[in-house]
């Protein structure tokens, strides 16, 4: 039985549960002729969650774990003569776990029973051959002990598979049973599926939180490999970036940086103060009719692929501030530069901070409004000086969102800034951000083990490091002048 | 009409010099709706005329023509003739936001700025540009903050948020700063409904001092604050004016049954 069959049975009893669990809780209630302190669909639910909910997570643990544990015992058995010479263990397993997969298809397939198998062997029979038929392709020949330690795997695999089956439906009817079995008109029932949903929604919010931690856990871990082979003062204070495929490279972040920042700069210092007026415009000035068309289609800007601007950036953007401003002012004659990356990435950002700002000042209150233009003010009067004030935290707070935003930003870089790591201050030369190198050291030929390679893995904390400390500073900024503003 | 009768219009009508503003056949919508008909309404010059009447009656909407305000609302239309010292001030010509530093408002729930309570004072008279100099500001400051009985409470604290001031305290707050920028009129719309009885009486007694120099229209629900703080008073139902005249008279000798009712508080 798969493990989705098991999922489908499980709910099925779960069903069921509920159905009892109702009929019981208002036989119950029928002849004891009391009152039911829950409603009768609750004591239902909290049978049917009974049943489904401790199953489905022994299968979910199950499922996890039973591959390690099978794993790790089987792979002690082969032999150190039965691993090829330069090779490794897990290579090894792996051809068992291919070759345990493929037997499983020739018993499905029907023509080979289950005793066949056991004597299958492989100087007897091409199990390369046979294995070729399913759709399991093999580098070589399959050797007599990788054959065995494949039957063993594939056994243990189905005997396991087996027992957490039995164990799952053991599970779901024993408590089942047990949920069941105590229902009196007094129970609880209503407190205790709100328990369960609580439970529910916390595992939820904790799956999103593990995830974090084990990013951020495999950035540290790796970026601590780093550290061991380059040294880190190197990474943080060194102004080239010159990665070698043969060692002796130098990589240090200042370049980088520069470029990330440089970049970011010119893409904020575009889309900040027109985004901030598009939303005034927007909030203050525009009529109902024209706000319902404006808003939508400034914001169809948000939804267009970062490859498009990058596109734009490449093909219309670079050379025309090549042609146009950078030759005749003498100042470089490249069309991939920071300028390009910068103005195209602020045209993104765009109807971010228009929109963000937007709700903003909207949710300033109309009574700010009012004892403004009660005592004379005009419009923009009233703007300057009640509400953007007001509004000036968040404001704030979608300035960093879209500084973050244009600190990770990557495809629009790669296209419009291009890929050398340089550090200059005119904006009309090719440079290059932080995340543009992490694809290229992680794409490159270089070995996985390899400085080259792992500082990747500092890049991206160290960026990671950088928009959270953007995002902190935000919610500090926030938090400190609504207490004032309110 | 009887000789007594006439006898008594003549008594409790505003002497054509001592009308401030007056509505002729004021109506309002607001969209297709109509919130107020031919509504005809003197004010009379330094003294305080109470709005009275059911909620929904149109009361805030008549003030609110006063000055204007009904501009901010894109879908409100006024008809009509409301004249500031015999001047329309729905005529092209006039100057709203100069017309709204003549005609002020407070509002019924306190709107302290976001800014300290110095900045809230001296925020109408530098929009103005009604003094010269800091001290001149400061002087003004201080006396519409003494004008408005608050000076005593805030003089040490100037320049803490408005906001932190307790709700009685902050409608004061703004009045002082309506009173900064010395406008003719004021309009108040239930300037005390956000208050304890002990802020109320301090509002209260300011408006009657306040009506020695300014013309002050008040909304109110409250029977005794309309008996206790104007000379005038305009009850108004569904839209329409019922009943307009002297307080005192229009408490002990109503004219309508339906102002007598209202103020017995027989329904509403
Ligand atoms: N902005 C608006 N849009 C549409 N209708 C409005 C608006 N403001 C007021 N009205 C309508 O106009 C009528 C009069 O409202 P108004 O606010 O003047 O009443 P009011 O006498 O001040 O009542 P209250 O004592 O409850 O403040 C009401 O029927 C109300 O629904
Ligand atoms: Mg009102």
């Amino acid at each position: 039985m798969t493990p989705s069959a098991i999922i489908l049975i499980v709910l099925g009893l779960a069903a069921i549960g509920y159905v009892l669990g109702r009929q019981r809780a208002l036989k119950t209630a029928q002849r004891e002729g009391v009152k039911l302190h829950s409603l009768s669909g609750y004591h239902g639910q909290s049978v049917a969650l009974f049943i489904a909910v401790p199953a489905l997570f022994l299968l979910a643990a199950w499922l996890f774990l039973q591959p390690v544990l099978i794993e790790s015992s089987v792979s002690g058995r082969i032999p150190q003569s039965a691993i090829p010479e330069g090779g490794a263990r897990s290579l090894v397993m792996f051809d068992v776990r291919r070759i345990a997969e493929g037997l499983n298809q020739i018993v499905a397939g029907g023509d080979v029973s289950e005793n066949d198998l056991a004597d299958m062997r492989a100087d007897v029979t091409d199990v390369r051959a046979r294995l070729a038929e399913v759709g399991v392709a093999l580098g070589s020949d399959v050797s007599p002990i990788v054959l065995q330690t494949a039957k063993e795997y594939r056994a243990t695999d189905l005997t396991a598979s087996f027992v957490r089956n039995i164990a799952v439906l053991v599970v779901a009817l024993g408590f089942g049973a047990w949920a069941l079995a105590r229902i009196r008109p007094g129970l609880r029932a209503r407190n205790i599926s709100e328990t369960f949903i609580k439970a529910l929604l916390m595992g939820s919010s904790l799956v999103a939180i593990l995830t974090t931690v084990g990013i951020v856990g495999s950035l540290l871990f790796e970026s601590i490999s780093f550290f061991n082979m380059y040294p880190a003062k190197e990474f943080f204070l060194s102004t080239t970036w010159n990665p070698q495929f043969r060692g002796g490279s130098e990589l240090g972040i200042l370049p980088l940086l520069w470029g990330t920042l440089y970049v970011s700069f010119v893409a904020l210092a575009l889309a900040v103060p027109l985004g901030l007026m598009i939303a005034i415009y927007l909030a203050e000035y525009a009529g109902s009719r024209l706000r319902s068309y404006a808003k939508p289609a400034i914001e169809v800007l948000a939804g267009i692929p970062t490859i498009v601007y990058g596109l734009f950036a490449l093909i219309t953007v670079g050379p025309f501030l090549r042609d146009w401003i950078a030759q005749p002012l003498g100042l470089g004659s490249s069309s991939s530069s920071v300028m390009t990356a910068g103005l195209v990435m602020g045209i993104m950002l765009i109807p971010f901070i228009s929109s963000l700002s937007d709700d903003i000042i909207n949710s300033v209150p109309q009574a700010m409004r009012d004892g403004s233009y009660g005592l004379g003010a005009t419009k923009s009067e009233t703007i300057k000086q009640v509400i953007l004030p007001a509004a000036l935290p968040g404001i704030v707070g979608a300035f960093l969102l879209a500084a973050s935003r244009a600190i990770g930003e990557t495809m629009i870089v790669v296209m419009g800034a291009g890929a050398s790591a340089q550090l200059d201050l005119n904006p009309f030369e090719a440079m290059t951000t932080i995340t543009v190198k992490i694809v290229s050291q992680l794409t490159g030929d270089t070995e996985f083990a390899s400085p080259e390679t792992l500082v990747a893995f500092a890049l991206g904390l160290t960026l990671f490091v950088f928009t959270l400390g953007l995002n902190i500073l935000a919610l500090y900024i926030v938090r400190k002048y609504r207490e004032q503003y309110e | 009409m009887t000789e007594a009768a006439t006898e008594m219009a003549v008594d409790t009508a505003i002497k054509e010099s001592a009308i401030k503003m007056r509505g002729t056949d004021v109506s309002v919508f607001y969209g297709e709706k109509q919130a107020l008909f031919d509504v005809n309404l003197d004010v009379a010059r330094n003294s305080v005329t109470a709005l009275i009447g059911p909620s929904g009656c149109g009361k805030s909407t008549f003030l609110r023509c006063l000055n204007r305000m009904n501009d901010t609302i894109d879908i409100c239309r006024v008809t009509g003739e409301i004249t500031l010292e015999g001047e329309n001030i729905y005529d092209p010509k006039i100057d709203v936001v100069e017309l709204r530093a003549r005609v002020g408002m407070v509002f019924q729930k306190p709107n302290p700025f976001p800014k300290s309570i110095y900045e809230n004072v001296a925020y109408g008279p530098r929009i103005h540009g009604l003094t010269n100099s800091r001290a001149e500001l400061d002087e003004i400051v201080e006396s519409s903050l003494r004008k408005a009985a608050i000076w005593e409470e805030v003089k040490d604290r100037l320049h803490e948020p408005g906001t932190g001031l307790s709700g009685g305290q902050q409608q004061r707050l703004c009045i002082a700063r309506a009173i900064a920028v010395s406008p003719e009129v004021i309009l108040m719309d239930e300037p005390c409904s956000a208050l304890d009885p002990i802020a109320t009486a301090k509002v209260e007694e300011l408006i009657d001092e306040l009506r020695g120099n300014f013309t002050i229209v008040i909304v109110t629900h409250s029977m005794q604050q309309a008996a206790r703080v104007s000379q005038r008073t305009a009850m108004f139902h569904l839209g329409k004016l019922v009943e307009e005249g002297v307080t005192d008279k229009m408490f002990t000798n109503p004219e309508t049954k339906l102002t007598q009712d209202y103020i017995t508080g027989r329904f509403g």
